[in-house]
């Protein structure tokens, strides 16, 4: 665990997942180290931890962000998704299960990431074309590669929501 | 990272209070830039003067003009249908800057503010002779851009927004880094009645400079074909790993050549 010394210390009002949290983070905390240190919500991964790899994407008010280029304290009054609160009990997100059925992971560790960035992407947009999707994931790297899989997964997912 | 403390003033008045108060104090605005070289140790502040609750987040028409509030994001910018109506070139611009999620944090304030060599927004500012609204004045785009990473901001100056005069023709092209997507070479050509402007970004070793060469055969015919015999030195142009000199100083003939012919195609 990263160390957060320091005197400053702010209380944060935040909703994640649709429960609402008040904690007493440190000001230089980043959103990720809160998520996975302090509320122990380990889905949301740390990669590069420079924004470039995508991994710790999450969804703030709506929007991907990469959550190893924010603090928490910004995130104060937010709504906030990560990977845990897609699924609904043992019915997985039709994105995980998108995933799920087109192999679109190997490793598993850029997965949450693409997800997030994978739910936005489609968004108003399900008659989105291959390159669309291609472009849309620049911000998301898999270290396996295994890009055919989670373009063919995201595809598939864009066309459910369409019918 | 070293520890700070994070402070949320309710109003530009208040945070240039602030940032006046030390020279530690710094403001944020994406902060896609500044948390990463803080993460990395690169700078140390005490105060960090998070301003989003300043309310510059606005896209307007002021007097027939399009104002950009300085917080308005790439993302905000690249699908505002005021810009796409007033100036296209711009929310294109914004739509290819870094990745998605670069463009839901990043703003156009803190993009200029920084003035780094490669960045895109600079070059659109410059082109279209847009004024920059701080704290304290208007300064206009051709005295704003000092050097590399160095405005003429002072160092309590806040951005607040950005005036940008609509052109007749606008578009925007650049050749990005295939792995970060910044502009190796990106131009931007605003054709207005009485003038033709040319701006070029990640190529000068100063930053963000206006290209004469191409302005003066644009002037002639706002063609593509008016760049076909055209040659820009090499000197001054940035050479690194990714580039030399004189390979910029081709694709920017080449950029201005697609940006020509894409503000005709619109």
């Amino acid at each position: 665990m990263k160390f957060y010394g320091g005197k400053s210390v702010t209380d944060v009002a935040l909703t994640i997942n649709n429960k609402k949290h008040i904690q007493n983070v440190p000001d230089h905390m980043l959103l990720v180290d809160f998520l996975r240190e302090t509320l122990k919500l380990t889905g949301t991964h740390i990669g590069c931890d420079t924004s470039q790899c995508g991994a710790c994407v999450i969804h703030v008010n709506g929007k991907s962000i990469k959550s190893c280029t924010m603090l928490a304290v910004q995130a104060d009054g937010c709504e906030i998704t990560t990977i845990e609160g897609l699924a609904d009990g043992d019915i997985l997100h039709p994105m995980q299960q998108a995933f799920h059925e087109n192999h679109g992971l190997q490793c598993g560790f850029c997965t949450p990431g693409m997800i997030m960035t994978a739910i936005e992407l489609i968004e108003g947009n399900t008659d989105i074309t291959e390159q669309q999707i291609r472009h849309g994931l620049e911000g998301n790297l898999c270290r396996c590669t295994g890009y055919q899989n989670i373009v063919k997964s995201i595809q598939e997912a864009a066309r459910i929501e369409h019918h | 990272m070293y520890s700070f403390s994070y402070v949320k003033p309710g109003s530009v008045e208040e945070a240039s209070g602030l940032l006046s108060n030390s020279e530690e104090n710094k403001v944020i605005s994406g902060g896609m830039t500044l948390l990463p070289t803080l993460k990395q140790r690169l700078a140390r502040v005490e105060n960090l003067i998070g301003l989003e609750k300043c309310g510059l987040e606005k896209i307007t028409l002021e007097e027939g003009v399009l104002k950009i509030g300085a917080m308005a994001t790439h993302d905000d910018v690249s699908i505002s249908k005021l810009v796409k109506a007033e100036n296209p070139a711009i929310a294109e611009l914004a739509s290819q800057i870094g990745d998605r999620q670069v463009r839901n944090r990043g703003t156009i304030g803190g993009s200029l503010a920084n003035n780094d060599p490669s960045a895109c927004y600079p070059a659109a500012v410059l082109a279209l002779a847009g004024i920059i609204h701080t704290s304290k004045r208007y300064i206009k785009a051709k005295d704003f851009f000092v050097d590399l990473f160095e405005t003429a901001l002072e160092e309590d100056e806040i951005i607040t927004a950005i005036s940008l005069p609509k052109p007749e023709k606008a578009a925007y092209e650049k050749f990005p880094n295939p792995a970060s997507r910044y502009a190796m070479v990106g131009v931007f050509v605003a054709k207005f009645e009485a003038e033709t402007r040319v701006s070029v970004t990640g190529a000068g070793e100063g930053g963000v400079f206006r290209c004469r060469e191409i302005e003066s055969a644009l002037s002639n015919q706002f063609l593509p074909e008016s760049l076909s015999d055209i040659d820009i030195p090499a000197e001054g142009m940035i050479s690194d790993i990714h580039a030399e000199a004189d390979y910029r100083a081709h694709l920017t003939v080449e950029m201005a050549k697609r940006a020509v012919a894409k503000s005709l195609a619109r």
